[in-house]
């Protein structure tokens, strides 16, 4: 029979290119004004750096903070920081769901041959929040320069894997924030208190927060995973929650579980907007 | 050979809607908005689907569509089903929202269109000779490097409509193609959808509040209220069905009273002007000569009756 429903893999290499293409022709049409692009994205580099400075300014005052040096701070910072920033590159656009739905221009997205997801966050493509990225990279980069860490092959390998990771878990936030937008369309604060709420939590160390919060970060919504719990390994140091040294392998599953869930959570919201249109 | 492109069959649509009763407690109840809708639409045809505000116009498109799913009842568009394969219907019909854009609003019109290409994977000689015939026959040429948000409704509309054509759609699915636009634009739109139907058979399904809309371009009327189809045929057949009226507005040279006319009903007289009432289905040409010929007469204008007035005289009808 000619009506079969496409696979998931079919459907999932068609949500890609059909982002690549939306977001190409933003790019395409951002890049028709240069100068204005390179201060927006200048812009966004320097608001973002303004968390750092904060942070540099406490260490102007203190030795460490909750036993982390500044090395050792600007290595969660950078890698929170990149991870976020690239979540908010590729999928930053989602938060607009609520808002769709409410003014009915998510059916306008429902009659095209393509995923509605890759159609929104696609939408509006900035490409200017590269500036959180590269301000999360030079972090990273004083970090990577400055801590005093014995440098092993596995180490090494780990802090792409923890950005890359870590991209995945905020991806994953965006993406069932999201879906519950479906259900609660004023509910972008809420997505913005875990994904924007979250990478500021992860840009101090753990030690200086209260155990149930970090609980709540390691197991309710898996952030910890971004930086904390992997860090532990990258810079040997022990879980203030007691959490075994194994726990620094997680984070390639604890992403993957938390996308598929994300996927699932956003299924069942777009289903349930199918049958209630609203 | 015409086969049916568009089927109905007992379609519903139950909504369940909380209200607020109270400080905290919550009320639900059921809404039909589509209340077991049955119609088929031929290859071809051009049906005008109408009906008074909330009647489950939308709604019913919305299923058509494929954006929501029906509660009962059965649904197939080119042979496939709406609701389970939203996404293959996409590349076979063609949509366009009077009231929201399916345009990339802060884009030029020409990269919508690019994209729509791409999306849609319009191979590449089709899309240049939908392209041109739309750009031509919609007069968009000028319009192509503006941004969506910078155009006028109608031209605006205009755009939508390509948008909606450049993947060569079996089905176009219209949904107030005309609301707010001006006379000049109105009649370029509708002769546009008229030349498509005629030259490439594409099926139209067309919901409007405009009369002109419907007697211009449909063959055929579905009238829903409250959620059921309640006239299915031809136009001219409504306007017997509803015993609908126009009206004769006259200004005489001076009062006089009211003028006596077999089959005519005056509605008002305010000084010299009289309105006066006859069945849609006769012609206003003889009533116009007669009543020329018995008093002297300065102007006249002929007002068709509106869709809703029509409605509603059909259930009074009805109900009577």
């Amino acid at each position: 029979m000619r009506g079969r429903v496409p696979r998931r893999g079919v459907r999932a290499a068609d949500g890609v290119r059909a982002y690549g293409l939306i977001v190409g022709m933003w790019v395409r049409s951002t890049m028709a004004y240069r100068l204005s692009f390179a201060m927006t994205a200048f812009g966004n580099l320097a608001a973002t750096a303004f968390d750092f400075v904060a942070i540099l300014l406490m260490f102007s005052h203190v030795e460490a903070l909750g036993g982390w040096s500044l090395p050792e701070v600007a290595f969660l910072y950078g890698t929170t920081s990149t991870a976020f920033g690239l979540a908010d590159l590729v999928l930053g656009s989602v938060d607009r769901l609520g808002r769709r739905v409410r003014d009915g221009t998510l059916d306008v997205l429902l009659v095209r041959p393509v995923p509605v997801l890759a159609q929104v966050a696609a939408d509006r493509f900035a490409l200017r929040r590269l500036g959180r990225v590269v301000q999360g990279l030079l972090v990273l980069g004083y970090a990577l320069a400055t801590v005093e860490v014995q440098w092993t092959p596995g180490r090494v390998a780990a802090v792409p894997l923890m950005v890359l990771c870590g991209g995945a878990l905020f991806a994953a936030v965006f993406v069932a924030g999201a879906a519950f937008q479906f259900f609660a369309q004023d509910a972008a604060e809420v997505q913005n208190a875990f994904t924007y709420g979250g990478n500021t939590l992860l840009q101090y160390p753990p030690s200086i927060f209260a155990k149930d919060l970090v609980r709540g970060v390691t197991f309710v919504v898996p952030l910890a995973f971004v930086n904390w719990v992997p860090a532990m390994y990258v810079l040997g140091r022990q879980s203030p929650i007691g959490l075994p040294a194994w726990c620094a392998l997680l984070p390639p599953f604890v992403a993957a579980a938390a996308l598929a869930a994300a996927g699932l959570a956003w299924r069942a919201g777009l289903r349930a907007y199918r049958s209630t249109g609203s | 050979m015409r086969v049916d492109v568009i089927e109905v069959d007992a379609v519903e649509k139950v909504f369940d809607v909380r209200r607020r009763a109270g400080r905290l407690r919550r009320e639900r109840h059921r809404v039909r908005a589509v209340d077991g809708v049955s119609f088929t639409v031929r290859s071809g045809e051009v049906v005008g689907y109408i009906g008074p505000n909330g009647a489950g116009k939308s709604t019913t498109v919305k299923m058509l569509t494929g954006i929501l799913t029906p509660s009962a009842g059965r649904v197939r568009v080119a042979g496939i089903d709406p609701s389970r394969e939203r996404t293959r219907l996409a590349r076979r019909i063609g949509v366009v929202f009077g009231q929201r854009s399916t345009l990339w609003w802060d884009l030029p019109l020409r990269d919508s269109y690019r994209l729509i290409h791409r999306l849609y994977r319009v191979p590449d000689a089709v899309f240049r000779a939908n392209l041109e015939r739309c750009v031509e026959l919609l007069d968009l040429a000028p319009l192509l490097e503006v941004p969506v948000r910078q155009l006028s409704l109608g031209q605006r509309m205009r755009g939508e409509i390509a948008a909606a054509l450049l993947h060569d759609p079996e089905v176009l699915y219209l949904d107030e193609p005309t609301i707010g636009l001006d006379v000049v634009s109105k009649a370029r739109v509708r002769g546009f959808l008229r030349d498509l139907n005629e030259e490439r058979g594409t099926t139209v399904l067309l919901t409007t509040h405009d009369l002109t809309d419907i007697e211009q371009l449909c063959g055929r009327v579905v009238v829903i209220d409250h959620g059921r189809v309640v006239y299915d045929g031809a136009l001219g057949g409504l306007h017997e069905a509803g015993e609908s009226e126009r009206m004769l507005v006259v200004d005489l040279e001076r009062e006089f009273a009211p003028v006596g006319l077999a089959g005519v009903r005056v509605v008002r007289v305010e000084g010299p002007r009289q309105w006066l009432a006859f069945p849609a289905a006769r012609s206003a040409a003889p009533l116009v000569a007669e009543l020329a010929r018995r008093y002297p007469l300065v102007d006249l204008s002929v007002r068709e009756p509106d869709i809703e007035a029509v409605i509603a005289r059909m259930y009074a009808g009805r109900s009577a």
